[in-house]
Protein backbone atom coordinates (compact mmCIF):
# COMPACT_ATOMS: atom_id res chain seq x y z
CA UNK A 1 0.00 0.00 0.00
CA UNK A 2 3.02 2.30 -0.17
CA UNK A 3 2.54 5.38 -2.27
CA UNK A 4 6.20 6.32 -2.06
CA UNK A 5 7.23 4.51 -5.20
CA UNK A 6 4.82 6.64 -7.20
CA UNK A 7 4.78 9.84 -5.27
CA UNK A 8 3.09 11.81 -8.04
CA UNK A 9 0.11 9.51 -7.94
CA UNK A 10 -0.09 9.63 -4.20
CA UNK A 11 -2.78 12.25 -3.78
CA UNK A 12 -5.24 10.71 -6.23
CA UNK A 13 -4.82 7.27 -4.74
CA UNK A 14 -5.09 8.75 -1.28
CA UNK A 15 -8.32 10.46 -2.26
CA UNK A 16 -9.69 7.28 -3.67
CA UNK A 17 -9.17 5.72 -0.32
CA UNK A 18 -10.56 8.45 1.83
CA UNK A 19 -14.03 9.15 0.47
CA UNK A 20 -16.73 6.51 0.43
CA UNK A 21 -19.71 8.66 -0.50
CA UNK A 22 -19.78 12.20 -1.75
CA UNK A 23 -23.06 14.00 -2.34
CA UNK A 24 -22.98 17.47 -3.83
CA UNK A 25 -26.05 19.68 -3.90
CA UNK A 26 -28.23 16.62 -4.37
CA UNK A 27 -31.84 17.24 -5.42
CA UNK A 28 -34.57 14.84 -6.40
CA UNK A 29 -38.05 15.76 -7.50
CA UNK A 30 -40.87 13.30 -8.08
CA UNK A 31 -43.43 15.12 -10.17
CA UNK A 32 -43.94 18.28 -8.15
CA UNK A 33 -42.74 16.75 -4.89
CA UNK A 34 -39.28 17.54 -3.65
CA UNK A 35 -37.99 14.37 -2.02
CA UNK A 36 -34.38 15.44 -1.59
CA UNK A 37 -33.53 19.08 -1.25
CA UNK A 38 -29.88 19.96 -1.60
CA UNK A 39 -27.89 17.35 0.32
CA UNK A 40 -24.17 17.95 0.71
CA UNK A 41 -22.39 15.11 2.38
CA UNK A 42 -19.00 13.48 2.68
CA UNK A 43 -18.68 10.06 4.21
CA UNK A 44 -15.16 8.89 4.92
CA UNK A 45 -14.14 5.29 4.46
CA UNK A 46 -14.47 3.17 7.55
CA UNK A 47 -17.20 5.29 9.06
CA UNK A 48 -20.38 3.74 10.40
CA UNK A 49 -23.07 6.25 9.64
CA UNK A 50 -26.69 6.20 10.72
CA UNK A 51 -29.21 7.85 8.51
CA UNK A 52 -32.13 8.97 10.64
CA UNK A 53 -35.32 10.68 9.71
CA UNK A 54 -39.07 10.31 9.82
CA UNK A 55 -40.91 8.52 7.05
CA UNK A 56 -40.84 10.49 3.84
CA UNK A 57 -37.72 12.41 4.88
CA UNK A 58 -35.91 11.24 1.77
CA UNK A 59 -33.74 8.48 3.24
CA UNK A 60 -34.65 5.78 0.78
CA UNK A 61 -34.64 8.23 -2.12
CA UNK A 62 -31.11 9.22 -1.20
CA UNK A 63 -30.03 5.59 -0.81
CA UNK A 64 -31.50 4.85 -4.24
CA UNK A 65 -29.33 7.55 -5.76
CA UNK A 66 -26.24 6.31 -3.92
CA UNK A 67 -26.89 2.85 -5.38
CA UNK A 68 -27.52 4.31 -8.82
CA UNK A 69 -31.08 2.98 -8.84
CA UNK A 70 -32.29 6.45 -9.70
CA UNK A 71 -30.63 9.57 -11.01
CA UNK A 72 -30.56 12.91 -9.20
CA UNK A 73 -32.64 15.71 -10.68
CA UNK A 74 -29.77 18.00 -9.84
CA UNK A 75 -26.38 17.65 -8.20
CA UNK A 76 -24.00 14.72 -8.13
CA UNK A 77 -23.30 11.46 -6.36
CA UNK A 78 -19.96 9.78 -6.26
CA UNK A 79 -19.31 6.44 -4.60
CA UNK A 80 -15.73 5.36 -3.88
CA UNK A 81 -14.74 8.17 -6.24
CA UNK A 82 -16.69 6.78 -9.17
CA UNK A 83 -20.22 6.96 -10.54
CA UNK A 84 -22.58 4.78 -8.44
CA UNK A 85 -23.39 2.34 -11.24
CA UNK A 86 -19.72 1.63 -11.82
CA UNK A 87 -19.08 0.97 -8.14
CA UNK A 88 -22.10 -1.39 -8.13
CA UNK A 89 -21.01 -3.20 -11.28
CA UNK A 90 -17.60 -3.78 -9.69
CA UNK A 91 -19.26 -5.37 -6.67
CA UNK A 92 -17.76 -2.73 -4.38
CA UNK A 93 -21.14 -1.73 -2.99
CA UNK A 94 -23.74 -4.05 -1.54
CA UNK A 95 -27.13 -3.27 -0.11
CA UNK A 96 -29.66 -4.80 2.22
CA UNK A 97 -33.09 -3.58 1.29
CA UNK A 98 -35.82 -2.72 3.72
CA UNK A 99 -38.34 -5.30 2.53
CA UNK A 100 -38.57 -7.82 -0.24
CA UNK A 101 -35.57 -8.50 -2.35
CA UNK A 102 -35.93 -12.24 -1.87
CA UNK A 103 -37.54 -14.98 -3.92
CA UNK A 104 -39.80 -17.16 -1.82
CA UNK A 105 -39.33 -20.30 -3.86
CA UNK A 106 -35.55 -20.39 -3.50
CA UNK A 107 -33.92 -21.97 -0.49
CA UNK A 108 -31.56 -19.92 1.65
CA UNK A 109 -28.60 -21.74 0.12
CA UNK A 110 -29.86 -21.32 -3.45
CA UNK A 111 -30.35 -17.60 -2.91
CA UNK A 112 -26.73 -17.33 -1.85
CA UNK A 113 -25.60 -19.56 -4.72
CA UNK A 114 -27.38 -17.20 -7.09
CA UNK A 115 -25.59 -14.18 -5.65
CA UNK A 116 -22.30 -16.02 -5.42
CA UNK A 117 -22.33 -16.92 -9.09
CA UNK A 118 -22.85 -13.27 -9.99
CA UNK A 119 -19.86 -12.26 -7.88
CA UNK A 120 -17.89 -15.44 -8.57
CA UNK A 121 -17.54 -15.97 -4.81
CA UNK A 122 -18.86 -19.49 -4.41
CA UNK A 123 -16.19 -20.42 -1.91
CA UNK A 124 -17.42 -17.71 0.46
CA UNK A 125 -20.96 -19.08 0.87
CA UNK A 126 -20.26 -21.20 3.96
CA UNK A 127 -18.43 -18.38 5.68
CA UNK A 128 -21.17 -15.78 5.17
CA UNK A 129 -23.86 -18.24 6.23
CA UNK A 130 -22.10 -18.88 9.48
CA UNK A 131 -21.44 -15.18 10.03
CA UNK A 132 -25.11 -14.41 9.49
CA UNK A 133 -26.13 -17.38 11.63
CA UNK A 134 -28.21 -19.15 8.98
CA UNK A 135 -26.19 -22.31 8.39
CA UNK A 136 -28.85 -24.42 10.11
CA UNK A 137 -31.58 -23.19 7.74
CA UNK A 138 -29.55 -23.45 4.54
CA UNK A 139 -32.03 -25.83 2.94
CA UNK A 140 -35.22 -24.08 4.06
CA UNK A 141 -37.29 -22.28 1.49
CA UNK A 142 -37.19 -18.52 1.96
CA UNK A 143 -40.96 -18.42 2.37
CA UNK A 144 -40.75 -20.64 5.44
CA UNK A 145 -38.16 -18.41 7.11
CA UNK A 146 -39.21 -15.93 9.78
CA UNK A 147 -38.81 -12.20 9.20
CA UNK A 148 -35.65 -12.19 11.27
CA UNK A 149 -34.19 -15.15 9.38
CA UNK A 150 -34.93 -13.47 6.06
CA UNK A 151 -33.18 -10.38 7.33
CA UNK A 152 -30.12 -12.46 8.21
CA UNK A 153 -30.20 -13.92 4.72
CA UNK A 154 -30.22 -10.41 3.25
CA UNK A 155 -27.26 -9.61 5.43
CA UNK A 156 -25.42 -12.72 4.23
CA UNK A 157 -26.15 -11.69 0.64
CA UNK A 158 -24.67 -8.28 1.28
CA UNK A 159 -21.54 -9.76 2.87
CA UNK A 160 -20.84 -12.13 -0.04
CA UNK A 161 -19.11 -9.67 -2.36
CA UNK A 162 -16.98 -8.31 0.53
CA UNK A 163 -18.07 -4.82 -0.42
CA UNK A 164 -16.15 -1.69 0.48
CA UNK A 165 -19.42 0.05 1.14
CA UNK A 166 -22.37 -1.61 2.79
CA UNK A 167 -25.75 0.09 2.63
CA UNK A 168 -28.48 -1.12 4.94
CA UNK A 169 -32.05 0.11 4.84
CA UNK A 170 -33.73 -0.77 8.15
CA UNK A 171 -31.43 -3.78 8.51
CA UNK A 172 -32.67 -5.26 11.77
CA UNK A 173 -36.38 -5.00 11.14
CA UNK A 174 -38.04 -8.18 12.37
CA UNK A 175 -35.00 -9.45 14.26
CA UNK A 176 -35.23 -10.31 17.92
CA UNK A 177 -33.06 -8.56 20.48
CA UNK A 178 -30.37 -11.23 20.43
CA UNK A 179 -30.29 -11.25 16.65
CA UNK A 180 -29.93 -7.48 16.58
CA UNK A 181 -27.02 -7.62 18.98
CA UNK A 182 -25.22 -10.26 16.93
CA UNK A 183 -25.91 -8.37 13.76
CA UNK A 184 -24.36 -5.17 15.05
CA UNK A 185 -21.41 -7.01 16.50
CA UNK A 186 -20.76 -8.38 13.06
CA UNK A 187 -21.09 -4.95 11.47
CA UNK A 188 -18.70 -3.50 14.03
CA UNK A 189 -16.08 -6.12 13.20
CA UNK A 190 -16.35 -5.23 9.55
CA UNK A 191 -16.13 -1.54 10.15
CA UNK A 192 -12.96 -2.11 12.14
CA UNK A 193 -11.46 -3.63 9.00
CA UNK A 194 -12.20 -0.45 7.11
CA UNK A 195 -15.59 -1.20 5.60
CA UNK A 196 -17.89 1.78 5.34
CA UNK A 197 -21.43 1.24 6.57
CA UNK A 198 -24.40 3.50 5.95
CA UNK A 199 -27.62 2.44 7.57
CA UNK A 200 -31.09 3.88 7.75
CA UNK A 201 -32.98 2.95 10.85
CA UNK A 202 -35.86 3.95 13.01
CA UNK A 203 -34.37 2.24 16.06
CA UNK A 204 -32.83 5.36 17.54
CA UNK A 205 -31.10 3.24 20.11
CA UNK A 206 -29.20 1.44 17.37
CA UNK A 207 -28.06 4.68 15.85
CA UNK A 208 -26.95 5.84 19.28
CA UNK A 209 -25.12 2.63 20.17
CA UNK A 210 -23.56 1.59 16.91
CA UNK A 211 -22.99 4.61 14.70
CA UNK A 212 -19.87 6.76 14.70
CA UNK A 213 -21.92 9.44 13.12
CA UNK A 214 -25.58 10.32 12.87
CA UNK A 215 -27.08 12.24 10.00
CA UNK A 216 -30.56 13.45 10.71
CA UNK A 217 -32.63 14.45 7.73
CA UNK A 218 -35.97 16.09 7.45
CA UNK A 219 -37.87 16.95 4.29
CA UNK A 220 -34.87 16.10 2.18
CA UNK A 221 -32.38 18.30 4.04
CA UNK A 222 -29.82 17.61 6.75
CA UNK A 223 -30.90 19.01 10.09
CA UNK A 224 -28.12 17.51 12.18
CA UNK A 225 -24.84 15.79 11.47
CA UNK A 226 -22.31 14.65 14.04
CA UNK A 227 -21.41 12.04 16.62
CA UNK A 228 -24.36 10.69 18.63
CA UNK A 229 -23.17 12.93 21.49
CA UNK A 230 -23.04 16.02 19.34
CA UNK A 231 -26.42 15.37 17.84
CA UNK A 232 -27.97 14.82 21.23
CA UNK A 233 -26.51 18.05 22.52
CA UNK A 234 -28.25 19.93 19.71
CA UNK A 235 -31.46 19.58 21.55
CA UNK A 236 -31.80 22.49 23.95
CA UNK A 237 -33.66 20.35 26.46
CA UNK A 238 -31.85 18.91 29.42
CA UNK A 239 -33.18 16.83 32.24
CA UNK A 240 -32.39 17.54 35.88
CA UNK A 241 -33.19 14.87 38.44
CA UNK A 242 -32.90 15.08 42.22
CA UNK A 243 -34.26 13.77 45.49
CA UNK A 244 -36.22 16.36 47.38
CA UNK A 245 -38.62 16.36 50.35
CA UNK A 246 -40.82 19.30 49.41
CA UNK A 247 -41.02 21.68 46.53
CA UNK A 248 -42.33 25.15 45.72
CA UNK A 249 -43.46 24.27 42.25
CA UNK A 250 -44.45 27.80 41.32
CA UNK A 251 -41.02 29.18 42.13
CA UNK A 252 -39.45 26.44 40.08
CA UNK A 253 -41.60 27.02 37.06
CA UNK A 254 -40.72 30.71 37.26
CA UNK A 255 -37.09 29.96 36.57
CA UNK A 256 -36.25 30.88 33.01
CA UNK A 257 -36.34 27.98 30.56
CA UNK A 258 -38.09 25.42 32.71
CA UNK A 259 -40.42 23.36 30.58
CA UNK A 260 -41.88 20.95 33.08
CA UNK A 261 -41.42 19.68 36.60
CA UNK A 262 -42.66 16.41 38.01
CA UNK A 263 -42.48 15.27 41.60
CA UNK A 264 -43.45 11.83 42.74
CA UNK A 265 -42.25 9.91 45.81
CA UNK A 266 -39.69 12.61 46.51
CA UNK A 267 -38.16 12.14 43.11
CA UNK A 268 -38.04 15.31 41.06
CA UNK A 269 -37.63 15.42 37.32
CA UNK A 270 -37.28 18.76 35.56
CA UNK A 271 -37.01 19.35 31.83
CA UNK A 272 -35.39 22.69 31.07
CA UNK A 273 -33.24 24.66 28.67
CA UNK A 274 -30.77 25.99 31.23
CA UNK A 275 -29.77 23.29 33.66
CA UNK A 276 -27.28 25.57 35.44
CA UNK A 277 -30.01 27.93 36.66
CA UNK A 278 -32.15 25.05 37.86
CA UNK A 279 -29.24 23.35 39.62
CA UNK A 280 -28.28 26.58 41.38
CA UNK A 281 -31.84 27.04 42.61
CA UNK A 282 -32.19 23.47 43.80
CA UNK A 283 -28.89 23.38 45.67
CA UNK A 284 -29.16 26.82 47.26
CA UNK A 285 -32.87 27.14 47.98
CA UNK A 286 -34.04 23.58 48.64
CA UNK A 287 -32.86 20.38 50.29
CA UNK A 288 -32.40 18.66 46.97
CA UNK A 289 -29.79 15.90 46.93
CA UNK A 290 -28.27 13.47 44.44
CA UNK A 291 -28.53 15.98 41.65
CA UNK A 292 -28.18 14.55 38.17
CA UNK A 293 -28.10 16.43 34.87
CA UNK A 294 -28.47 14.69 31.52
CA UNK A 295 -28.82 15.58 27.91
CA UNK A 296 -32.08 14.78 26.27
CA UNK A 297 -32.22 11.30 24.83
CA UNK A 298 -31.65 10.81 21.16
CA UNK A 299 -35.30 10.08 20.72
CA UNK A 300 -36.23 13.46 22.10
CA UNK A 301 -33.64 15.22 19.98
CA UNK A 302 -34.95 13.36 17.01
CA UNK A 303 -38.47 14.48 17.68
CA UNK A 304 -37.39 18.04 18.36
CA UNK A 305 -35.35 18.37 15.22
CA UNK A 306 -37.70 16.60 12.89
CA UNK A 307 -41.11 17.73 14.02
CA UNK A 308 -40.75 21.22 15.48
CA UNK A 309 -40.84 24.45 13.50
CA UNK B 1 0.22 1.44 -8.97
CA UNK B 2 -2.75 3.10 -10.55
CA UNK B 3 -2.66 0.80 -13.51
CA UNK B 4 -2.29 -2.17 -11.20
CA UNK B 5 -5.33 -0.95 -9.31
CA UNK B 6 -7.26 -0.55 -12.55
CA UNK B 7 -6.30 -4.10 -13.46
CA UNK B 8 -7.67 -5.45 -10.18
CA UNK B 9 -10.82 -3.40 -10.71
CA UNK B 10 -11.24 -4.90 -14.15
CA UNK B 11 -10.81 -8.34 -12.64
CA UNK B 12 -13.65 -7.66 -10.28
CA UNK B 13 -16.10 -6.96 -13.07
CA UNK B 14 -17.95 -10.20 -13.74
CA UNK B 15 -17.59 -11.61 -17.21
CA UNK B 16 -20.61 -11.42 -19.54
CA UNK B 17 -22.36 -9.08 -17.10
CA UNK B 18 -22.73 -11.87 -14.54
CA UNK B 19 -24.35 -14.31 -16.97
CA UNK B 20 -23.47 -17.91 -16.17
CA UNK B 21 -24.58 -21.48 -16.67
CA UNK B 22 -25.02 -21.81 -12.91
CA UNK B 23 -27.69 -19.13 -12.90
CA UNK B 24 -29.62 -20.87 -15.67
CA UNK B 25 -29.45 -24.12 -13.76
CA UNK B 26 -30.69 -22.50 -10.54
CA UNK B 27 -33.49 -20.69 -12.35
CA UNK B 28 -34.61 -23.76 -14.27
CA UNK B 29 -34.67 -25.84 -11.12
CA UNK B 30 -36.75 -23.22 -9.38
CA UNK B 31 -39.26 -23.08 -12.24
CA UNK B 32 -39.58 -26.85 -12.37
CA UNK B 33 -40.38 -26.93 -8.65
CA UNK B 34 -43.31 -24.59 -9.20
CA UNK B 35 -46.41 -26.79 -9.33
CA UNK B 36 -48.50 -24.19 -11.08
CA UNK B 37 -45.95 -23.79 -13.84
CA UNK B 38 -45.60 -27.51 -14.26
CA UNK B 39 -49.36 -27.92 -14.45
CA UNK B 40 -49.76 -25.48 -17.30
CA UNK B 41 -46.49 -26.25 -19.00
CA UNK B 42 -46.40 -30.00 -18.87
CA UNK B 43 -49.60 -31.58 -17.67
CA UNK B 44 -52.17 -29.55 -19.61
CA UNK B 45 -50.64 -29.95 -23.07
CA UNK B 46 -49.99 -33.65 -22.46
CA UNK B 47 -53.56 -34.26 -21.31
CA UNK B 48 -54.98 -32.21 -24.16
CA UNK B 49 -52.79 -34.17 -26.50
CA UNK B 50 -54.36 -37.42 -25.27
CA UNK B 51 -57.90 -36.10 -25.46
CA UNK B 52 -57.57 -34.54 -28.91
CA UNK B 53 -55.98 -37.53 -30.55
CA UNK B 54 -58.23 -40.10 -28.92
CA UNK B 55 -61.36 -38.24 -29.87
CA UNK B 56 -60.23 -37.75 -33.46
CA UNK B 57 -62.06 -40.50 -35.34
CA UNK B 58 -59.91 -40.47 -38.44
CA UNK B 59 -56.62 -40.10 -36.54
CA UNK B 60 -54.79 -42.29 -38.97
CA UNK B 61 -56.06 -40.49 -42.04
CA UNK B 62 -53.00 -39.72 -44.17
CA UNK B 63 -52.05 -36.04 -44.19
CA UNK B 64 -48.98 -34.61 -45.90
CA UNK B 65 -46.07 -36.93 -45.27
CA UNK B 66 -47.70 -38.27 -42.07
CA UNK B 67 -51.22 -38.46 -40.66
CA UNK B 68 -53.88 -36.32 -38.97
CA UNK B 69 -52.81 -37.45 -35.51
CA UNK B 70 -49.28 -36.12 -36.14
CA UNK B 71 -50.83 -32.81 -37.22
CA UNK B 72 -52.70 -32.55 -33.92
CA UNK B 73 -49.64 -33.47 -31.90
CA UNK B 74 -47.70 -30.65 -33.56
CA UNK B 75 -50.52 -28.20 -32.78
CA UNK B 76 -50.56 -29.17 -29.13
CA UNK B 77 -46.79 -29.16 -28.87
CA UNK B 78 -46.86 -25.61 -30.18
CA UNK B 79 -49.57 -24.62 -27.73
CA UNK B 80 -47.65 -26.13 -24.82
CA UNK B 81 -44.30 -24.70 -25.87
CA UNK B 82 -45.70 -21.24 -26.38
CA UNK B 83 -47.41 -21.41 -23.02
CA UNK B 84 -44.23 -22.64 -21.31
CA UNK B 85 -42.07 -19.95 -22.88
CA UNK B 86 -44.53 -17.18 -22.01
CA UNK B 87 -44.81 -18.32 -18.41
CA UNK B 88 -41.05 -18.51 -18.15
CA UNK B 89 -40.73 -14.92 -19.32
CA UNK B 90 -43.63 -13.56 -17.31
CA UNK B 91 -42.06 -14.80 -14.10
CA UNK B 92 -40.34 -11.41 -14.23
CA UNK B 93 -43.55 -9.79 -13.01
CA UNK B 94 -43.41 -11.87 -9.81
CA UNK B 95 -39.74 -11.05 -9.36
CA UNK B 96 -40.50 -7.37 -9.64
CA UNK B 97 -43.28 -7.63 -7.05
CA UNK B 98 -40.92 -9.48 -4.73
CA UNK B 99 -38.34 -6.71 -5.11
CA UNK B 100 -35.90 -9.27 -6.47
CA UNK B 101 -35.22 -7.33 -9.68
CA UNK B 102 -34.48 -4.29 -7.58
CA UNK B 103 -32.12 -6.28 -5.38
CA UNK B 104 -30.38 -7.59 -8.49
CA UNK B 105 -29.81 -4.05 -9.67
CA UNK B 106 -27.59 -3.54 -6.63
CA UNK B 107 -25.34 -6.32 -7.95
CA UNK B 108 -23.06 -6.43 -11.00
CA UNK B 109 -25.59 -8.57 -12.89
CA UNK B 110 -26.37 -6.53 -15.99
CA UNK B 111 -29.89 -6.04 -17.26
CA UNK B 112 -29.15 -7.78 -20.53
CA UNK B 113 -27.62 -10.75 -18.73
CA UNK B 114 -30.77 -11.00 -16.62
CA UNK B 115 -33.01 -10.91 -19.71
CA UNK B 116 -30.78 -13.46 -21.44
CA UNK B 117 -31.12 -15.81 -18.46
CA UNK B 118 -34.90 -15.39 -18.49
CA UNK B 119 -35.04 -16.08 -22.22
CA UNK B 120 -32.89 -19.19 -21.99
CA UNK B 121 -34.78 -20.65 -19.03
CA UNK B 122 -38.01 -20.01 -20.94
CA UNK B 123 -36.59 -21.93 -23.86
CA UNK B 124 -35.54 -24.79 -21.58
CA UNK B 125 -39.10 -24.88 -20.28
CA UNK B 126 -40.62 -24.89 -23.76
CA UNK B 127 -38.21 -27.63 -24.84
CA UNK B 128 -39.34 -29.79 -21.92
CA UNK B 129 -42.97 -29.14 -22.76
CA UNK B 130 -42.71 -29.89 -26.47
CA UNK B 131 -40.61 -32.98 -25.83
CA UNK B 132 -43.25 -34.31 -23.44
CA UNK B 133 -46.06 -33.76 -25.94
CA UNK B 134 -44.06 -35.33 -28.77
CA UNK B 135 -43.09 -38.33 -26.67
CA UNK B 136 -46.74 -38.83 -25.69
CA UNK B 137 -47.61 -38.45 -29.37
CA UNK B 138 -45.12 -41.05 -30.50
CA UNK B 139 -45.66 -43.71 -27.85
CA UNK B 140 -49.26 -42.98 -26.91
CA UNK B 141 -51.19 -42.96 -30.12
CA UNK B 142 -51.37 -43.20 -33.78
CA UNK B 143 -49.30 -40.21 -34.84
CA UNK B 144 -47.01 -41.00 -37.73
CA UNK B 145 -44.34 -38.94 -39.52
CA UNK B 146 -40.84 -39.73 -40.79
CA UNK B 147 -38.23 -39.17 -38.08
CA UNK B 148 -36.62 -36.19 -39.82
CA UNK B 149 -40.03 -34.52 -40.03
CA UNK B 150 -40.55 -34.98 -36.29
CA UNK B 151 -37.20 -33.31 -35.73
CA UNK B 152 -37.89 -30.51 -38.19
CA UNK B 153 -41.26 -29.82 -36.59
CA UNK B 154 -39.77 -29.86 -33.10
CA UNK B 155 -37.10 -27.40 -34.18
CA UNK B 156 -39.71 -25.07 -35.69
CA UNK B 157 -41.86 -25.24 -32.55
CA UNK B 158 -38.88 -24.56 -30.34
CA UNK B 159 -37.59 -21.61 -32.33
CA UNK B 160 -41.13 -20.29 -32.57
CA UNK B 161 -41.46 -20.41 -28.79
CA UNK B 162 -38.69 -17.80 -28.60
CA UNK B 163 -41.20 -15.23 -29.85
CA UNK B 164 -43.35 -16.02 -26.85
CA UNK B 165 -40.52 -16.06 -24.36
CA UNK B 166 -40.04 -12.43 -25.37
CA UNK B 167 -43.82 -11.92 -25.22
CA UNK B 168 -43.79 -13.24 -21.64
CA UNK B 169 -40.97 -10.88 -20.67
CA UNK B 170 -42.85 -7.97 -22.24
CA UNK B 171 -46.03 -8.81 -20.33
CA UNK B 172 -43.96 -9.36 -17.18
CA UNK B 173 -42.83 -5.75 -17.38
CA UNK B 174 -46.19 -4.45 -18.61
CA UNK B 175 -48.38 -6.05 -15.95
CA UNK B 176 -46.59 -5.77 -12.63
CA UNK B 177 -48.78 -8.14 -10.67
CA UNK B 178 -49.74 -11.75 -10.32
CA UNK B 179 -52.35 -11.04 -12.98
CA UNK B 180 -49.60 -11.30 -15.57
CA UNK B 181 -50.03 -15.09 -15.54
CA UNK B 182 -53.79 -14.93 -16.05
CA UNK B 183 -53.33 -12.25 -18.66
CA UNK B 184 -50.98 -14.52 -20.56
CA UNK B 185 -53.14 -17.63 -20.22
CA UNK B 186 -56.13 -15.73 -21.57
CA UNK B 187 -54.13 -14.04 -24.32
CA UNK B 188 -52.65 -17.33 -25.47
CA UNK B 189 -56.03 -19.02 -25.75
CA UNK B 190 -57.24 -16.09 -27.83
CA UNK B 191 -54.12 -16.16 -30.02
CA UNK B 192 -54.37 -19.94 -30.36
CA UNK B 193 -57.93 -19.78 -31.65
CA UNK B 194 -57.13 -16.86 -33.93
CA UNK B 195 -53.98 -18.56 -35.13
CA UNK B 196 -55.92 -21.68 -36.07
CA UNK B 197 -54.27 -23.99 -33.54
CA UNK B 198 -57.49 -25.43 -32.13
CA UNK B 199 -59.80 -25.07 -35.11
CA UNK B 200 -58.60 -24.70 -38.72
CA UNK B 201 -58.99 -21.13 -39.94
CA UNK B 202 -60.86 -22.40 -42.98
CA UNK B 203 -63.84 -23.05 -40.71
CA UNK B 204 -63.99 -19.42 -39.58
CA UNK B 205 -66.21 -16.80 -41.25
CA UNK B 206 -64.34 -14.77 -43.85
CA UNK B 207 -64.26 -11.54 -41.82
CA UNK B 208 -62.72 -13.21 -38.77
CA UNK B 209 -60.21 -15.02 -40.93
CA UNK B 210 -59.05 -11.71 -42.38
CA UNK B 211 -58.21 -10.50 -38.88
CA UNK B 212 -56.75 -13.84 -37.79
CA UNK B 213 -53.98 -13.57 -40.37
CA UNK B 214 -52.52 -10.68 -38.40
CA UNK B 215 -52.49 -12.37 -34.99
CA UNK B 216 -49.19 -13.53 -33.48
CA UNK B 217 -49.69 -17.31 -33.59
CA UNK B 218 -50.94 -17.52 -37.16
CA UNK B 219 -47.53 -17.43 -38.85
CA UNK B 220 -45.83 -19.76 -36.39
CA UNK B 221 -48.69 -22.25 -36.52
CA UNK B 222 -48.43 -22.46 -40.31
CA UNK B 223 -44.65 -22.76 -40.21
CA UNK B 224 -44.54 -25.59 -37.65
CA UNK B 225 -46.96 -27.64 -39.75
CA UNK B 226 -45.12 -26.95 -42.98
CA UNK B 227 -42.64 -29.86 -42.68
CA UNK B 228 -45.61 -32.23 -42.38
CA UNK B 229 -47.92 -30.71 -44.98
CA UNK B 230 -45.24 -29.48 -47.41
CA UNK B 231 -47.72 -27.24 -49.18
CA UNK B 232 -46.60 -23.92 -50.64
CA UNK B 233 -44.55 -21.92 -48.16
CA UNK B 234 -46.16 -18.51 -47.77
CA UNK B 235 -43.66 -15.76 -46.99
CA UNK B 236 -46.45 -14.00 -45.07
CA UNK B 237 -46.04 -16.63 -42.30
CA UNK B 238 -42.45 -15.65 -41.78
CA UNK B 239 -43.26 -11.97 -42.01
CA UNK B 240 -46.02 -12.33 -39.43
CA UNK B 241 -43.63 -14.10 -37.05
CA UNK B 242 -40.80 -11.62 -37.49
CA UNK B 243 -43.05 -8.58 -37.09
CA UNK B 244 -44.59 -9.94 -33.88
CA UNK B 245 -41.17 -10.87 -32.55
CA UNK B 246 -40.03 -7.30 -33.24
CA UNK B 247 -43.11 -5.85 -31.53
CA UNK B 248 -42.64 -7.94 -28.39
CA UNK B 249 -38.90 -7.37 -28.35
CA UNK B 250 -39.14 -3.60 -28.70
CA UNK B 251 -41.94 -3.53 -26.13
CA UNK B 252 -39.84 -5.53 -23.69
CA UNK B 253 -36.78 -3.31 -24.21
CA UNK B 254 -38.80 -0.12 -23.74
CA UNK B 255 -40.48 -1.41 -20.58
CA UNK B 256 -37.20 -2.79 -19.24
CA UNK B 257 -35.46 0.56 -19.69
CA UNK B 258 -38.25 2.33 -17.84
CA UNK B 259 -38.09 -0.17 -15.01
CA UNK B 260 -36.01 1.75 -12.55
CA UNK B 261 -38.66 2.89 -10.16
CA UNK B 262 -39.80 0.95 -7.16
CA UNK B 263 -42.78 -1.32 -7.66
Amino acid sequence: MSDNSNAHEGPSVGQKHSTAIELRDLHKYYGGVQAVNGLDLNITRGEVVAFLGPNGAGKTTTIDMILGLSDPTQGSVSVLSMPPRRAVSLGMVAAVMQTGGLLHDYTVLETLQFMASIYDKKSAIDAVMSRAGITHIANSLVKSCSGGEQQRLRFAMALLPEPELLILDEPTQGMDVEGRKQFWLSIKEDAALGRTVLFATHYLEEADNYADRIILIKKGSIVADGTPMEVKSLSSNKTVRAHISSLDKEALLNIQGVVSADLSHNKLEIVCHDSDLVAKYLLLETDAANLEISLAGLEETFLNLTTNQ
Amino acid sequence: MNSAKEATLADKTPRYGGFSFDLILLETRRLLRNKRTMLSVLLMPVILSFIFTFSAKDAKRPLGVGNLSAFLVISLALYGAVQAASFGGSIISLERIAGWSRQLRTTPLSGSAYIAIKTITSLVLSLISLTAVFVVGVIGHKAHMPVEIWIACAACVWIGSLVFAVFGIFVGYLVPSENAMQFIAFGLILFSFAGGIFIPLSQFPHAIREIAYYTPLYGINEIVHYPLLQSNFDIIWLLNTIVWFAIFFIGAVVKFRGDTKRV
